[in-house]
């Protein structure tokens, strides 16, 4: 069971699929200018990575080689449609403002990896645990990405208004909103920052 | 020599072992800047110059200071004039110097803040990069832009745009032009509008609060706006217009200009072509262009507008982020005046097309340069070859 735990907990921080293996930059950027956008973004990726790893990994001995990136495709396209109408039904304003980046989970690079590198090895189990924990270490820079960039570029947190709107200029006080903090560059900027202070505490990861 | 004598009687204290052994980069940042260091390096031969990075940025803050000095008295004066009062040259001078400095204490405290911190803790000696970037900060910005706003452009361009990179002279990116643009992008409302270019309210008792309702524009802001551009006068040449602190006086910025050129700190090759660049470029819209004001605005007017010249003489020219092969200056000047010209005309949404054209051009010297050394090399390998 302590290898289980280890699947688990890797990809979380130690070999997060963002700032170790710099994948899924595209919806980290895109998606990452409000918190609540990111949240449902992190979690539905969480989702369909875990469950299409566990289907992958059931199938993955009748899997037929020469056309497994196929197979793979098509449960997450399965999956990525599901949640997709899911959200629609129930989280219709989210739904919206995700657009097409719901749809473009079928090209996230982490869950492709994660099929390939992972699924197709292991048994259900450990392909589960690794598909939430690769899910969770995605979710957690976006949602890291999303409260720096919605403190600062909108004075607001989830919707609510964090810094007091009688310090902005046009109330007469003296603050702005950082405009810049909309733009998916300073996404990328943090993500940096992210990636700084990660290999600054795994000196493992420095190169030279 | 009693302040030698102090630097020496204090400086064990700052070796190692010494109780401000913390300290030690600041301590050696001000030894070498009040003497020359008597140091020699210990290992291979090396030719030392009589004019090291020190000596060349203390002359490009003298180049500075005539724009500066004009800068300061055109903020008076604009406030002055927009207020409706008649006042003779020395209030506008210190109503103007009282609005500046503040600017400019703030850009040389945060960023030597962070040259200083960061030289401690990689154990560096500290650079004079900033000696210069920290006076051009305040001369590219509007003289009403938040100190707060410039404090974290300043930090930003900083450790973005240099610390991570490894510090002056590794930059590609021009960090005074870093700081203004992230102002522009991020807090675009102090940076460009009608209103942001004169400074509104008293200080210190000079001036007056009851400016209301007037609008001071930019000239480019005008063009990018309206249909026609203003009518040329000689304001645009002595600078009596509204604008950022250093751009608006083309003869302060040519007596500067003159001084990087006889000392050959500044490259003529440089400065020389981004003003043909600009030139051709205009003339072409003149004669060609879309229908817009900006367009039609005389090639002449789009060289003395607008941060054209500051840029071209002291950003364009920098020499650590500009194209270092003696070609290369040539293309590297052209384009960026020809860009500055076109970001200009074709889009209204940026009236100020010199700091774009530059940072765009910085990020391609190298590549320039590459392509230059990289035609050197085969045209030599053909005449081996062929001869």
């Amino acid at each position: 069971m302590a290898n289980n735990k280890e699947v688990f907990k890797t990809p979380v921080w130690l070999n997060n699929p963002v700032v170790v293996q710099i994948l899924g930059i595209c919806s980290a950027l895109a998606v990452t200018a409000k918190l609540k956008p990111a949240i449902v973004m992190g979690l539905s990726v969480t989702i369909i990575t875990a469950l299409s790893n566990v289907v992958i990994s059931l199938l993955r001995k009748t899997i037929p080689n020469r056309i497994r990136i196929i197979v793979q495709l098509v449960v997450v396209a399965a999956l990525v449609t599901i949640v997709s109408e899911i959200l629609k039904a129930f989280a219709y304003d989210v739904s919206v403002q995700l657009s097409v980046y719901i749809g473009l989970i079928i090209t996230n690079c982490i869950l492709m990896g994660r099929l390939e590198a992972f699924a197709m090895q292991n048994k259900p189990w450990a392909s589960l645990l690794d598909g939430i924990g690769n899910g969770l270490g995605y979710a957690m820079i976006l949602i890291i990405v999303a409260f720096v960039r919605e403190l600062f570029g909108s004075g607001a947190l989830l919707g609510f208004q964090i810094i007091p709107q009688s310090w902005y200029t046009t109330n007469g006080g003296w603050y702005l909103n950082n405009g810049l903090m909309i733009m998916p560059p300073m996404a990328l900027i943090l993500v940096g920052c992210i990636i700084w202070v990660h290999r600054s505490h795994n000196k493992d990861l420095q190169e030279n | 020599m009693s302040l030698r004598n102090f630097l020496d009687k204090i400086k064990p204290d700052f070796e190692e072992g010494g109780k401000l052994h913390a300290f030690r980069s600041v301590y050696e940042g001000f030894e070498s800047f009040l003497y020359v260091p008597n140091t020699t390096s210990k290992c291979g031969v090396n030719i030392h110059d009589g004019i090291d990075s020190k000596r060349i940025m203390i002359m490009v803050v003298i180049a500075l200071c005539p724009a500066l000095l004009f800068g300061m008295y055109n903020v008076g004066y604009q406030h002055f004039l927009l207020a409706g009062l008649d006042k003779s040259f020395w209030p506008m001078f210190w109503f103007g110097f009282l609005a500046v400095l503040p600017r400019i204490i703030v850009s040389y405290v945060v960023g030597l803040g962070i040259e200083f911190t960061v030289a401690q803790w990689k154990h560096e000696e500290i650079q004079e990069g900033f000696l210069v970037t920290g006076f051009i900060v305040p001369l590219i910005v509007p003289a009403t832009c938040p100190l707060w706003i410039l404090a974290i452009a300043v930090a930003f361009a900083v450790i973005f745009a240099k610390e991570i990179f490894g510090g002056t002279g590794m930059n590609f990116l021009n960090v005074a032009l870093i700081t203004r643009a992230f102002i522009f992008f991020a807090y675009p409302s102090v940076i460009s509008g009608d209103q942001v270019w004169v400074v509104d309210h008293a200080i210190c008792g000079l001036g007056t609060d009851a400016i209301d309702g007037c609008t001071a524009a930019t000239v480019l802001g005008v063009a990018s706006t309206q249909a026609a551009a203003p009518v040329f006068d000689m304001n645009m040449i002595w600078g009596l217009i509204p604008g950022s602190v250093g751009e608006t006086s083309i003869i302060a910025i040519a007596l500067g200009a003159l001084l990087l050129l006889y000392t050959g700190i500044a490259s003529w090759k440089t400065m020389l072509s981004v003003f043909v660049g600009g030139a051709l470029v205009a003339l072409l819209y003149n004669k060609c262009g879309p229908d817009n004001a900006m367009a039609a605005m005389p090639w002449w007017q789009h060289l003395v507008v607008g941060g054209f010249a500051f840029g071209a003489v002291f950003m364009a020219t920098d020499p650590v982020t500009s194209a270092r092969t003696e070609t290369g200056k040539y293309i590297y000047g052209f384009l960026i005046g020809a860009m500055a010209i076109t970001i200009r005309v074709m889009n209204p949404g940026y009236p100020e097309g010199m700091m774009l054209a530059i940072l765009l051009m910085n990020c391609f010297a190298p590549l320039i340069d590459y392509c230059v050394v990289q035609r050197n090399v085969k045209k030599r390998a053909n005449r081996v070859i062929n001869g």
